[in-house]
C-alpha cells in the first residue's frame, strides 16, 4: 500500500516497458497539442477547464493523497488565485505571465499559513477547519471595504488574452495551450517531487508518522510546505480560471467547487499523479451527460442530474474503489499475466 | 462549425444590407422551417435552485404554444440548462449552446452574475441575451451592449417610484433608508437620491446599510429611529424587512413605510412581522399575485391556472416564479410573432426594442411593455399598493420608474 506509484513508474522504466510507455507518452502528447486544431472553440473551451481541473486537483492531491492531510476547502484557494489574477490584470494592468505565479505564490503564503493551525488537527477536525475556510472566502469577498479591490457581488470582469507573436491562434486555442503549458510543468514538477526525498517524507508522514519522525523528517516543516504547496497548484488554477473564464465572483467559488475537487481526486486515485486527468474529466464532463440523461428521462426531470451523478459516482467508487489509478494499474496486472516473456514478476503491493 | 456560423452571420448581414425587405435575411442558426431553437442556463441545482421553476415554467408554456401551432408555424424548442448559479458554469453551457447546440439566442437566463459572465461573449459574438432574469440595472445598457436586454423593472425604478410618491405626498419628508449591501440595496439608495435630485441632501435624515451575514437589523432601526425620520424606506430582502417592520413598530416609531417588492410576500414577511404591525406599509408592484384573492376571478390568473392545471400539474400554484415564467415566456412569443418570416438575429433584436404597449395577463392592469432601439427596460410602470393588514391594496396611478 506504501507507495503504488514509485512502485509502478519503477517497473515501467525497465526494460522493453519503457520504449512502449515513451512511445504512447509521444503518441499521447501529440494527440493533446493537435486536439484544438480539430475541435469547435466551446470544445476547446472544455478541455481548457479539464487542464484547470486537472492542475487543482494534483494540488489536493499533494495534500491529501500524498501526506493524509484531508482539505474540504481548496476551493478557497482557487477563489484566492482567480481573484489574484483578476485584480493584478484589471485593477493594475499586469501581465497574465507575471499575475499566474504571483497567484500561485500567493496562495502558497496562504496555504503555509493555513498549515499552522492545521498540524494540530487531524483527520475530520482539519476536514471541518478547511471546510470553515471554503465557507468563509466568499463571504470575505462581498466584504464591503474590499469592494474597491475586489468588485464586490458584482466581481470582475477580464478581458481574455489574444495570442503573443502573431501566432495564428484564436484566443481560446491558445488559452488551451497556455493552460497545457502550465500543466506540463506542474505535473513535470510533482512527479519528480514524490520520488524525491521530500515526497518520500511526505508519504512517510501519511503513512506513519511517528516513525516518520524517528527517521528524522521535519513533521512540521515538511506539512506545512506542503499545505502551501498543494494551495500554489490549486491557485494557478484559479488564476487559469479567471482568465479563461474571463470573469470572477463570489459565486464563481462556492462549496461545490471545494467538493468537487475532492470527488476528482477520489476518482483518479489519491496518491496518483496521472489519475488526476481522469478526475478532471470526471468532473467537468460527468455532471453534463447526468443532465443529458435526466432529460432523456422526460420533463420534470430537471431535479434529477445529481441524483444520476450521485448514482454513477457509487457506481464507479463499487467498481474501482482505489481511482481510476487503481483500475489502471489492476488492468496493467491482469493484462501482464497474458503476455509471454515476462520475467520479473510484479512486486508485491 | 465556427466558420458556418461566420458564414451565416455574414450572409445575413450582407442580405440585409442587399435587400431593402429584412424578410429575406439569413435566418439565425437553430431555426429551421419547422422549428425555432433557443438557450437558457438556470439554476436548477445549488443555493439558487428556488428559481429553477422558472425555467420549468417557460418550457410548460411553449409546450403549450406549440400544441396550438407554434409561432408562425414554427414550434419552439427551449433548451434550459442547469448552471448551478455558477459564472464559469454559465459561460461553459451558454457556449454549449451558442457553438454546438446552434441556438437562435438566449432566453431569460437566471441571475447578476452569470449573466454579467455572458454578456461580453454573447455580444462580441451577436447574440441575442433576451429578457435576463435579473432586476439589476446594468442590463439595459443598449449602447455598450446593444445585444442585452432586461425584462421586469429593475431596483431602480421601484426606488425611483418610491421617490415620486414621496415628493408628491409628503415633500417635508424626512426619509430614513435602511439598505442592503450589495447591488440590489446600493440600486435602491442610488435612484432614490437620483429622484429626490437636490432635495435629497435634506430630506434623506440618515441612510444605514445591513450585511446578509448579520442576524439581525435591530441596531440599524434603532439607528434610523434616533434620527428623526418619519419615512422608512426599507430596501431590504425577505428576512431583513420582516425584522425591520416588526422593530419599527415596537420601538413606537411606526414611520411611513415603503417596502421593496423583492419583500412584498404576505407569507414569507408580512406574517413573521405581525399583519397589524405591518398596517399602512406601501409597496410598489407590477404582476398579479397568485395567493392574492383580489384575482380569484380575474380572466388573465384563470388563464394562468388553467395553464398550470394543464402543463404543469405539478408546479406550485402560490410560486409566483410560475407567474413570472408565463409572462416573460409570452413576451418571447410576442417578439417572434412580429418578427414575422425573418427569424435572423438581427431582427429579433430589433422587435425585442419594438414592443408598443405590449398587456400581460399576468401583469397589473395598466402596466404594458414597451420598448425602443434606446429603451431597454421592458417594464418601467409599477403600481402603489397599501396594506390594509389582511391583503395589499392598489391605489393611485401607474407611475413610471
Amino acid at each position: 500500500m506504501l507507495n503504488l506509484e514509485l512502485a509502478s513508474s519503477a517497473e515501467a522504466t525497465s526494460g522493453a516497458g519503457f520504449n512502449a510507455r515513451r512511445a504512447a507518452m509521444v503518441v499521447l502528447g501529440l494527440i493533446v497539442v493537435g486536439l484544438p486544431f480539430g475541435l469547435s472553440g466551446f470544445r476547446v473551451f472544455q478541455l481548457s477547464q479539464v487542464i484547470i481541473y486537472a492542475i487543482a486537483l494534483l494540488g489536493l492531491n499533494l495534500l491529501t493523497g500524498f501526506n493524509g492531510q484531508i482539505s474540504l476547502g481548496h476551493g478557497a484557494f482557487f477563489a484566492i488565485g482567480g481573484y489574484s489574477m483578476a485584480i493584478l490584470s484589471a485593477k493594475f494592468g499586469v501581465s497574465y505571465w507575471f499575475a499566474i505565479p504571483v497567484a500561485g505564490f500567493l496562495c502558497f503564503g496562504a496555504g503555509f499559513l493555513f498549515g499552522f493551525p492545521a498540524l494540530r488537527l487531524g483527520g475530520l477536525y482539519l476536514a471541518l477547519a478547511t471546510f470553515a475556510l471554503a465557507l468563509a472566502v466568499p463571504q470575505l469577498l462581498k466584504f464591503k471595504p474590499f469592494d474597491p479591490w475586489t468588485g464586490g457581488v458584482q466581481g470582475l470582469l477580464l478581458s481574455k488574452p489574444a495570442a503573443p507573436l502573431g501566432l495564428p491562434l484564436t484566443r481560446d486555442q491558445w488559452l488551451y495551450f497556455l493552460c497545457l503549458l502550465g500543466a506540463a510543468l506542474l505535473f513535470w514538477f510533482s512527479s519528480n517531487l514524490v520520488k524525491s526525498r521530500i515526497g518520500r517524507a511526505m508519504i512517510a508522514i501519511r503513512d506513519h508518522p511517528i516513525a516518520a519522525e524517528t527517521m528524522g523528517v521535519d513533521l512540521a516543516l515538511v506539512k506545512t510546505t506542503t499545505f502551501g504547496l498543494s494551495a500554489a497548484y490549486v491557485g494557478v488554477a484559479g488564476a487559469l480560471s479567471g482568465l479563461t473564464v474571463g470573469f470572477v465572483n463570489p459565486d464563481s467559488f462556492g462549496l461545490f467547487l471545494s467538493l468537487s475537487i475532492v470527488v476528482g481526486i477520489v476518482v483518479g486515485g489519491l496518491g496518483s499523479i496521472w489519475g488526476m486527468v481522469v478526475g478532471a474529466l470526471f468532473i467537468e464532463f460527468v455532471p453534463n451527460y447526468a443532465d443529458q440523461i435526466s432529460d432523456v428521462l422526460g420533463e420534470g426531470a430537471k431535479a434529477l442530474p445529481w441524483a444520476i451523478y450521485g448514482v454513477l459516482l457509487i457506481l464507479i467508487m463499487y467498481a474501482a474503489p482505489e481511482g481510476a489509478a487503481g483500475a489502471g494499474r489492476s488492468l496493467a496486472r491482469h493484462g501482464r499475466r497474458f503476455l509471454p516473456r515476462r520475467e520479473s514478476p510484479s512486486r508485491g503491493t | 462549425m465556427w466558420s458556418r456560423r461566420t458564414f451565416l452571420k455574414a450572409s445575413a448581414a450582407t442580405a440585409a444590407a442587399l435587400a431593402s425587405r429584412p424578410a429575406f435575411a439569413a435566418n439565425a442558426p437553430g431555426v429551421t422551417d419547422t422549428e425555432i431553437k433557443i438557450g437558457q442556463t438556470m439554476p436548477y441545482s445549488g443555493p439558487a435552485s428556488a428559481y429553477g421553476t422558472i425555467g420549468r415554467s417557460e418550457a410548460a408554456y411553449f409546450k403549450m404554444i406549440n400544441e396550438q401551432g407554434g409561432v408562425n408555424g414554427r414550434k419552439i424548442n427551449l433548451i434550459s440548462l442547469d448552471d448551478g448559479y455558477s459564472p464559469p458554469k454559465t459561460v461553459e453551457q451558454t457556449r454549449k449552446l451558442v457553438e454546438q447546440e446552434q441556438v437562435a439566442f438566449i432566453f431569460n437566463s437566471l441571475g447578476t452574475p452569470p449573466n454579467t459572465a455572458i454578456r461580453d461573449y454573447l455580444n462580441d459574438n451577436k447574440v441575442p441575451q433576451l429578457f435576463v432574469a435579473t432586476g439589476a440595472s446594468k442590463f439595459g445598457d443598449y449602447k455598450r451592449y446593444p445585444w442585452t436586454m432586461g425584462w421586469q423593472p429593475n431596483y431602480r425604478t421601484e426606488g425611483a417610484v418610491f421617490a415620486k410618491h414621496i415628493l408628491s405626498s409628503k415633500p417635508n419628508a424626512k426619509i430614513g433608508i435602511l439598505y442592503q449591501n450589495d447591488d440590489f440595496g446600493k440600486d435602491y439608495l442610488d435612484s432614490v437620491k437620483e429622484t429626490l435630485g437636490d432635495k435629497a441632501a435634506s430630506m434623506i435624515v440618515k441612510e444605514v446599510s445591513y450585511e446578509v451575514s448579520e442576524p439581525t437589523v435591530d441596531s440599524q432601526v434603532i439607528t434610523l429611529q434616533g434620527s428623526g425620520a418619519d419615512t422608512f424606506i426599507i430596501a431590504a430582502t425577505p428576512k431583513f424587512a420582516a425584522q425591520a417592520l416588526r422593530k419599527a413598530y415596537d420601538t413606537g416609531w411606526k414611520p411611513l413605510e415603503y417596502l421593496t417588492d423583492v419583500s412584498l410576500s404576505i407569507g414569507a414577511v408580512l406574517k413573521p412581522a405581525g399583519l397589524e404591525k405591518c398596517v399602512g406599509t406601501l409597496t410598489a408592484n407590477y404582476g398579479k399575485d397568485s395567493t392574492d384573492p383580489k384575482w380569484k376571478d380575474d380572466p388573465g390568473m384563470n388563464a394562468w391556472r388553467e395553464f398550470m392545471a394543464k402543463y404543469m400539474p405539478s408546479g406550485d400554484v402560490t410560486d409566483n416564479f410560475n407567474v413570472y415564467g408565463y409572462g416573460v415566456a409570452a413576451t418571447l412569443v410576442q417578439v417572434l410573432k412580429q418578427c414575422g418570416a425573418d427569424l435572423s438575429r438581427e431582427r429579433i433584436m430589433k422587435e425585442a426594442a419594438n414592443l408598443k404597449d405590449l398587456e400581460l395577463p399576468t401583469l397589473l392592469p395598466g402596466i404594458k411593455i414597451n420598448t425602443s432601439p434606446t429603451n431597454y427596460y421592458p417594464i418601467r410602470q409599477m403600481q402603489l399598493e397599501r396594506f390594509n393588514g389582511t391583503t395589499w391594496e392598489l391605489f393611485g396611478e401607474v407611475l413610471s420608474g
